[in-house]
């Protein structure tokens, strides 16, 4: 399979992209790992006059873990794994990371590409929205910040203008216990169902909870509801159950080839009883 | 538009320069123009492995990179691990241990398992299979290639100790 013949472009730094971005219009997308962008192409489903390939900026790359974290979008699910000191500080991230895809994969996917992509089979976007992370992009003028929780309006449809590169997801290092749990058919699968939860306690009650779900609808879906229905709980298997049928009330899934919307919504359920469960022990 | 780009490859030690689209697929490349088809062509869309080779430390499947992606880097393919006469450590396990059957996957499966060796020189075979989840054999049931890797690791191993 060969895709249809493009430009090249590997600019050196932002500035480059941007302007290669404003000359090229929507003729023109950038690449980072390339792993959903280059099977599009291949199969013809997505035609690139002009490939901007951001592996050669060095500004997108890195992770500084603090109180605050902040990650470069071209940092890839590999560094994070390897990364003892988010490991620590954010070890959701980790966690999240392993069950992406498979090796080769996770070398190439770039935490920018799997955030801004708008697939909503992507683990990360799900992910950012329970840690509620800030996604900074940068365009012709300047950047701005946008809430993970604001950033997805549909499948592939997101706030990015364009013009605009994703630069960095930022967010604070999370307190208490958390976990990622995914439901897939086989490994390096999309999720059938995934939950991403992070839950702080006070003593022995819930004193904060975050809740997001994967591929269950046509964007990620922070579960406002579920997440303060577990607040001031003692999280015991009754609260668990209110959490995970606030839950369903803020899904939409469709029927696939991973199953019928029944099926997607009673695998929703068992994620996230599980996630909620592993979060509260770690808590 | 979309002319020929000059691409500079090092591979297996060798530097490698030509002419060529930017679209072309680094598999492609290394099979059609340097003649080395050790890295086959399997799924075509990143699930199989059969393709995988080392670039710049990583593993990776080349059917999912552009050549023009690969410029300047430094790659290893499975021509690059042994010869017929002088097996590879993993090569020579798999012989032993009958980690193939029909062979399609087995460049694929070298490459990985040998830098999953340098990820992790003493792996548990839990280990061994998660880090080889992006290959599949249609063939083997993988038992044996989990065997095969895991008598590489410890082959590996003593002669690292017997070194010392």
């Amino acid at each position: 399979m060969i895709p249809a013949a493009f430009d090249y472009h590997r600019p050196n730094d932002l500035n480059g992209v941007i302007s290669l971005l404003q000359e090229h219009g929507d003729d023109a997308r950038v690449i980072a790992g390339g792993h959903s962008l280059i099977p599009l192409m291949k199969l013809r489903m997505a035609e690139v006059p002009h490939l901007i390939d951001l592996q050669s900026i060095t500004e997108l790359t890195g992770i500084e873990s603090g109180s605050t974290i902040r990650i470069g979008a071209m940092t890839t699910q590999a560094d994070i794994i390897d990364n003892a000191s988010l490991a620590s500080s954010a070890p959701i991230l980790k966690e999240a990371s392993l069950q992406i895809a498979d090796p080769q994969v996770r070398y190439m996917g770039t935490v920018g590409g799997n955030v801004a992509n708008g697939d909503p089979g992507n683990d990360m976007p799900g992910l950012m929205q329970c840690l509620d992370a800030t996604f900074i992009l940068r365009g012709p003028n300047g950047e701005r910040e946008v809430k993970a929780r604001d950033f997805y309006h549909a499948a592939y449809m997101t706030e990015r203008e364009d013009d605009e590169v994703m630069v960095a997801v930022t967010f604070d290092a999370p307190k208490g216990g958390y976990a990622y749990e995914k439901q897939k058919r086989k490994i390096g699968d999309y999720a059938t169902a995934a939950a991403a939860v992070i839950i702080s306690k006070d003593g022995s009650t819930c004193k904060e909870a975050s809740i997001a779900m994967t591929n269950l609808s046509d964007t990620p879906v922070f579960c406002a509801a579920a997440s303060d229905s577990l607040i001031g709980t003692s999280v015991s298997a009754e609260d668990i159950k209110n959490a995970v049928s606030s839950m369903i009330d803020a899904i939409d899934p469709a029927e696939d080839n991973r199953g019928p919307v029944e099926f997607k919504k009673h695998a929703a359920a068992v994620v996230l009883s599980r996630a909620i469960e592993r979060a509260w022990q770690r808590a | 538009m979309s002319g020929k780009m000059q691409i500079k490859l090092k591979v297996n030690g060798e530097d490698h320069e030509f002419l060529a689209e930017p679209r072309e697929l680094l598999v492609h490349a290394l099979r059609e123009r340097l003649n080395l088809t050790g890295s086959h062509v399997g799924c075509e869309t990143g699930h199989c492995g059969v393709c995988t080779v080392t670039l710049n430390g990583k593993s990776v499947k080349s059917c999912t990179m552009f050549v023009a992606q690969a410029d300047g880097a430094e790659l290893t393919t499975v021509e690059g691990m042994g010869s017929p006469d002088n097996l590879h450590v993993l090569q020579e396990a798999f012989r032993e241990h009958h980690g193939l059957q029909c062979g399609y996957c087995t460049p694929g499966m070298i490459m990985r398992a040998a830098k999953l060796l340098e990820e992790i020189p003493n792996p548990t075979e839990e280990q061994v299979r998660f880090g080889m989840a992006g290959n599949l054999c249609r063939c083997t049931g993988y038992q044996n290639i989990v065997k095969s890797i895991m008598a590489a690791a410890s082959e590996m191993n003593s002669a690292k100790e017997a070194a010392q």
